[in-house]
């Protein structure tokens, strides 16, 4: 279906899944499939959102891209390359708090250079430049829970951008932060993704959220999830995330997507119902 | 018209602030309290042990209870006294304390840097736990105290056998939880370490010894005391020094000031350790959240 491309050509994709499927092991020992023929392709430096009703699978198909989990069947490529373990290249944010909350704010940002072995003086100024860029100069020695939810963040942010990620993973980053919050917390990726050139999955149950930030929204059906359809988000960049949701493009194109989108949120009510 | 209305209503409302709640106010008020709180819970404290050591000596003095079982405050004070100055049977009471210290100290060590090593490494590797557990478990399940006699025919009656028991009073204590605290150790965290890029050992190192640091501390404070009783009963089933050796003797001459004079020098000794153990734990727990307090 798609020709290999060769894995230093500049135009491999970052990021390809091709048919790919992954099955769990129930504890009562059956087998249970959460994603199944999946096919994505993420070009690079371009942003990608899932959308897909709660427990569909999006956790589990970013996990494969990340190298933390080998799919049943099918291939995961990470520019051109079979994924083998934990790439350098990638980045990941968490949807929980994943700040190490014994670590003060800017020993949390140098923890990735320092584990890939940078020296100590050069990691601490790269790790203030960085906080300086998500606006937490000042914060330095604080403690996580002295925090506030979207600084906090600011801090996964920063912890993840230090280590210059070309694929930059996101699982439904913003979910636990209140509404305004979140879409400056929107503006903020859009400046640093911008910025860094990367390559983004974010995945997402909102999907007004996955319409301000992205070049392409899949949708997927519930569980076990599949690609139900892709769009292309042909809203201008620069956006800005706070005022988009206001623009008539924005708007119609929620309502197509949401038309299909519905569908697989009912089926998924319906199927968690069932199983509770 | 509305927005007006609310707007004067806060320009007003600040000369209209009820007098006595300025911040400053507030605070002196909150460290009053705080104050005056501290002041009663120590005095409860110093009234209920003057309350009771005055009443055991009283009952001591009036015969309501026979001094030859009970001694009494005065009794134990003299009796300290006399050990601490004379010593007992040409051996310095600060020997013998000494000798227990030692043997507790060292056990106390010994037992808590293996507990935290085998636990983490079991913890870390689910073969070998669940290979191990077994063995564990049965060992585990030997009462301690049996064990005295043996460890006294197996090393003697010099440090080595009562450190060995201080040893396993301790490390099964801090073992298990060091196990139980690598275990619960956040998944998330440890996901998030690997991706920035940490080594098997350095998510060891900086995640999960420190998510495991509060399940170790809580274990650390028991067993100290578990060492002293460790080395206490080792002492007191088979030596030559030791505070163990005091209340074995004078158990042998029926001398019950010298019993709870000797378990008083343990208290104090345990006490001092605990409280010792706190300041640390407060040092190194200095990232968690203090509980919040209101007015
Ligand atoms: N480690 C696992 N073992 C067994 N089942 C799992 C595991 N991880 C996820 N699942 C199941 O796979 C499905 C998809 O989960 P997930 O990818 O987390 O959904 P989402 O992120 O879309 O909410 C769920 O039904 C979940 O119960
Ligand atoms: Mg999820």
């Amino acid at each position: 279906m798609k020709i290999m491309s060769a894995p230093h050509d500049p135009m491999t994709p970052a990021v390809e899944m091709i048919n790919v499927s992954r099955r769990f092991v129930t504890p009562d020992g059956k087998s249970m499939t959460a994603i199944r023929n999946f096919n994505m392709t993420i070009g690079r430096g371009e942003f990608v959102a899932i959308v897909g009703p709660t427990g569909c699978g999006k956790s589990t198909t970013l996990n494969l891209v990340t190298g933390l989990a080998k799919p049943s069947s099918g291939e995961v490529r990470l520019f051109g390359q079979p994924i083998n373990g934990i790439d350098p290249r990638i980045g990941f944010a968490f949807q929980t708090d994943a700040l190490f909350p014994w670590r003060s704010v800017i020993d949390n940002v140098v923890a990735g250079p320092l584990f890939r072995g940078k020296p100590k003086a050069e990691a601490y100024e790269r790790a203030r430049e960085w906080l300086a860029r998500v606006n937490l100069t000042g914060h330095e020695s604080k403690f996580p829970h002295q925090l506030s939810g979207g600084m906090r963040k600011r801090v996964a942010l920063a912890q993840t951008f230090i280590n210059e990620p070309q694929v930059l993973l996101m699982d439904e980053p913003f979910s636990a932060l209140d509404v305004q919050t979140r879409v400056l917390m929107h503006d903020e990726l859009l400046k640093l993704w911008s910025e860094a050139k990367a390559s983004v999955l974010f995945v997402t149950h909102d999907l007004e959220e996955a319409i301000a930030l992205a070049d392409r929204v899949y949708v997927l059906t519930a569980g076990p999830a599949t690609v139900k359809s892709v769009y292309e988000i042909d809203i201008p960049r620069p956006r800005v995330a706070s005022e988009i949701r206001f623009d008539q493009r924005f708007v119609d194109i929620s309502h197509t997507i949401w038309n299909d989108l519905r569908e697989e949120v009912m089926a998924g009510a319906a199927r968690t119902e069932v199983a509770a | 018209m509305t927005a007006t209305v609310t707007n004067t209503a806060t320009q007003t409302a600040a000369p209209a602030f009820r007098a006595g709640t300025s911040d400053a106010e507030i605070e002196a008020a909150a460290a009053k309290a705080a104050r005056k709180r501290k002041n009663m819970v120590m005095f409860w404290r110093l009234l209920i042990l003057v309350v009771f050591l005055g009443g055991w000596e009283i009952a001591s003095r009036a015969k309501w209870i026979d001094e030859f079982f009970f001694a009494s405050p005065s009794t134990i004070m003299k009796r300290l006294y006399e050990w601490g100055t004379q010593g007992t049977d040409g051996v310095s009471l600060w020997y013998h304390l000494w000798v227990t210290m030692e043997e507790s100290l060292i056990g106390f060590f010994v037992g808590s840097i293996t507990g935290v090593l085998v636990g983490v490494a079991l913890g870390r590797n689910k073969m070998a736990s669940d290979v191990f557990s077994v063995y564990i478990k049965v060992i585990n399940s030997v009462p301690r105290v049996v064990l005295a006699p043996i460890f006294i025919m197996l090393f003697g009656l010099g440090l080595a056998s009562k450190v060995a028991l201080s040893f396993v009073m301790v490390f099964f204590v801090v073992f298990s939880n060091a196990f139980q605290g690598v275990r619960e150790a956040d998944r998330a965290l440890i996901a998030n370490a690997q991706i920035l890029g940490a080594s098997k050992w350095q998510i060891t190192r900086s995640v999960i010894v420190p998510s495991a640091m509060s399940w170790i501390f809580a274990s650390l404070h028991v067993s100290f005391g578990f060492a002293i009783i460790g080395a206490i009963v080792g002492e007191f089933v088979g030596s030559r020094y030791g505070i163990g050796l005091l209340i074995n003797v004078a158990r042998g001459s029926f001398d019950a000031a010298g019993m709870y004079a000797a378990i008083v020098i343990i208290m104090v000794v345990a006490l001092l350790a605990e409280y010792l153990m706190t300041l640390l734990e407060h040092r190194l727990a200095k990232w968690r959240p203090a509980p919040l307090q209101d007015n």
